[in-house]
């Protein structure tokens, strides 16, 4: 029995760890929806602030000024989207995959000179695992939360702080407003477009921390196409979550869990009849992104009810432009 | 204050001058981005011209890449038309390189003239299934395709991986994971010193617009990405429109796979593709899902990546700068598209 306490308290601390850049990502793209603005472009924007934030690792050596700039090279990525999606009212979903692609070769090109390099040990120790005392030892969940990353724990405190952003704040219901319909916030008095651009430029931010939590923490070295298509599981998250940050941690843990499960079984032997089964790890790397498409499938008709047809509970005017003068 | 009107009668000429614009500017941003990065943007302009056009070798690769991005824009373009967002073209082509691969392993001892046609239909069919599976899932669960069709990629990808790695590795690779070569017969031939896919790029270029714009399933198609209620109301039978639409631009996306993986790498890998699915999308949306066009931005775009291939060789310019160049172009394309339809005004102040 406490064999198997501790084998659970270890899968979830495993599925914690492979899921915070998913949450990142997830929740990168909750702001940005919810100001009514469909940026599929998270792929990109997290490999910028991978490649980024790991270069300034690189450069100065401190871990804060990394963190820094990664989110600074995901808002980077963000501002060109916002400018043509805000201000230009270009096609959303067709600049997201556009910014997907860019962001790629951004960090490709700046990775030319990173791969095979390791991070200075000041970086490595600031987020090395901090194991609380006392707290750790809590059965299942000391492990989960209490032996991790402070890059974990911002994670969840930026889930929980956009949570009380959006339910409790002012502002955060005119960003709700925004996103459902523009032209009543903009009658009401709310600057719409400056809401817009505020919103993206902040996803794009968590985005890049996101990307960053994999070069820094998790791997931490740079390799090419680091993400994995993590941005675009992100963008399913979000639909599944619902838009709303504290579901979204539970998603992306779960998303996580699943990458962990795929890692742990190629190292399983099954022996069944007397014939060995191994586990193919090209078939397990299949499994997040088959069970998004599950998760898609479950979430988009099956579990809404059928007096709101729209996809889940997205906002209303999410991925149209927002024109004063055609309203 | 700076108002934002709309134009009011966009003329095609004004229209076309202002996307050309965009280019023209997108070229010199980007090469204030080579400056700051230590190139000389005329020497890097010159030396993609030539590692593209310069030689007949040079030309020949350009068409061997128009090739592919030429076949899947019409596929994409197909689905596009109807307002489903396939995004997925990269995945049909792995799965139409799979059947291709799959024909040719079945039936080694095929003559070429047999043998070539099954790889195409099999290609056209697995491509064209992979692309059903999101279709369904949209018209049973109103899941996005966007979404499936790009989850559906990866699996893909995953799955030719497996198959190198595991059941089709090649014993005489001494352990390197590769999947054995094909046979003489399911070679592609060449045609004018290039492989013969550009004659069906062609082919498939004409029959598309005729059937896009002149048959009667290209005009069903329209209708229901108008709307689908006037698609039912005027009593289409909007399932087997999709599913033809859906089947047409994934098994089109399959025949790029077969033809890549039969005249240029003569095997099937996960590399095969290289991106060309996603590059599709963008030459697409650019061509406005015309197939005349779609021919020449995908050699504009062929262009900028055998361009961008030379660079890599000859002044040691990572590859990914193909990428971010093309990432810009289409950045000032896309946000030329509002000066098209708006433009600002200025109000004189004191005016009522």
């Amino acid at each position: 029995m406490n064999l198997f306490i501790e084998a659970l308290s270890l899968f979830l601390q495993t599925s914690v760890q492979m899921g915070t850049h998913i949450l990142f990502a997830t929740l990168g793209g909750i702001l940005c929806e919810k100001a009514g603005n469909m940026n599929l472009g998270i792929e990109g924007m997290m490999l910028m602030g991978a490649s980024v934030g790991f270069a300034a690792a690189l450069s100065t050596g401190d871990p804060f000024l990394a963190v820094l700039a990664a989110g600074t090279a995901g808002a980077a990525g963000a501002l060109i989207y916002a400018i043509i999606t805000v201000t230009l009212r270009g096609n959303q979903v067709v600049t997201g995959l556009v910014l997907a692609i860019f962001g790629a070769g951004v960090s490709g090109f700046l990775g030319k000179n990173l791969s095979g390099k390791s991070l200075p040990s000041r970086v490595t120790d600031a987020f090395a695992p901090v194991s609380i005392p006392v707290l750790r030892d809590i059965p299942v969940l000391g492990k989960m939360f209490f032996e991790q990353s402070i890059y974990v724990h911002l994670a969840i405190a930026a889930a929980v702080v956009l949570s009380v952003y959006f339910n409790r704040t002012r502002i955060g219901l005119n960003v709700r407003a925004v996103g459902e319909n523009p032209a009543a916030a903009d009658a009401s008095g709310i600057a719409v477009s400056r809401y817009k651009y505020i919103h993206v430029l902040a996803g794009g931010f968590l985005c890049g921390l996101g990307g960053a939590y994999l070069s820094l923490v998790f791997v931490p070295r740079w390799q090419e196409n680091i993400t994995a298509g993590a941005g675009w599981i992100a963008v399913a998250l979000i639909i599944f979550s619902r838009w709303d940050p504290l579901k979204a941690i539970a998603a992306a843990y779960a998303f996580g869990a699943l990458k962990g499960i795929g890692f742990k079984f190629q190292n399983i032997d099954l022996v069944v009849f007397g014939n060995r089964i191994v586990f193919s790890p090209q078939l397990l790397d299949m499994i997040p992104y088959v069970a998004t498409i599950a998760v898609l499938v479950l979430t988009s008709r099956g579990l809404v009810s059928k007096t709101r047809h729209r996809r889940g509970f997205g906002p209303a005017a999410l991925g149209s432009a927002y024109f004063r003068e055609e309203r | 204050m700076i108002r934002i009107v709309s134009r009011t009668e966009p003329t095609r000429f004004g229209e076309n001058l202002l996307r050309g614009g965009a280019v023209f500017a997108a070229l010199a941003a980007s090469s204030l981005v080579m400056l700051f990065l230590g190139y000389n943007p005329l020497e890097v302009y010159g030396r993609m011209i030539s590692g593209s056009l310069g030689t007949a070798y040079r030309f020949r690769e350009t068409i061997n890449k128009t090739i592919p991005l030429v076949v899947l824009s019409l596929g994409i373009a197909v689905a596009f038309r109807m307002k489903f967002w396939n995004i997925g073209a990269e995945g049909q082509f792995y799965l139409g390189a799979f059947g291709a691969t799959l024909a040719a392993v079945s039936f080694p001892s095929l003559p070429a003239v047999i043998l070539l046609p099954l790889m195409f239909i099999f290609a056209f069919f697995f491509g064209g299934m992979w692309a059903l599976l999101p279709a369904v899932l949209r018209a049973r669960f109103a899941a996005s395709e966007t979404l499936t069709t790009l989850m559906l990629n990866y699996v893909a990808v995953k799955w030719i991986s497996y198959l190198q790695y595991g059941p089709w590795k090649d014993p005489s690779a001494q352990g390197f994971p590769k999947i054995a070569n094909f046979p003489q017969n399911a070679i592609l031939p060449k045609v004018l010193g290039i492989h013969a896919g550009w004659i069906i790029a062609l082919v498939l270029v004409v029959l598309l617009y005729i059937l896009l714009s002149k048959s009667t399933l290209g005009y069903e198609i329209d209708v229901l990405g108008e709307s689908e209620a006037t698609a039912r109301y005027a009593g289409m039978n909007v399932f087997r429109i999709t599913i033809a639409a859906v089947m047409l631009s994934g098994g089109l996306a399959g025949v790029a796979g077969m033809m890549q993986a039969s005249a240029i790498e003569h095997t099937l890998s996960d590399q095969l593709s290289g991106g060309l699915g996603f590059t599709a999308v963008i030459t697409t949306w650019l061509a406005r899902l015309s197939p005349p066009l779609i021919v020449a931005v995908s050699f504009l775009f062929a262009l900028l990546l055998q361009g961008a291939s030379f660079l890599q060789s000859s002044m040691k310019i990572p590859a990914s700068v193909a990428d971010i160049l093309q990432g810009i172009i289409i950045f000032f394309v896309l946000g030329s598209e509002f000066s098209v339809r708006y433009r600002f005004a200025f109000d004189r102040e004191g005016k009522k």
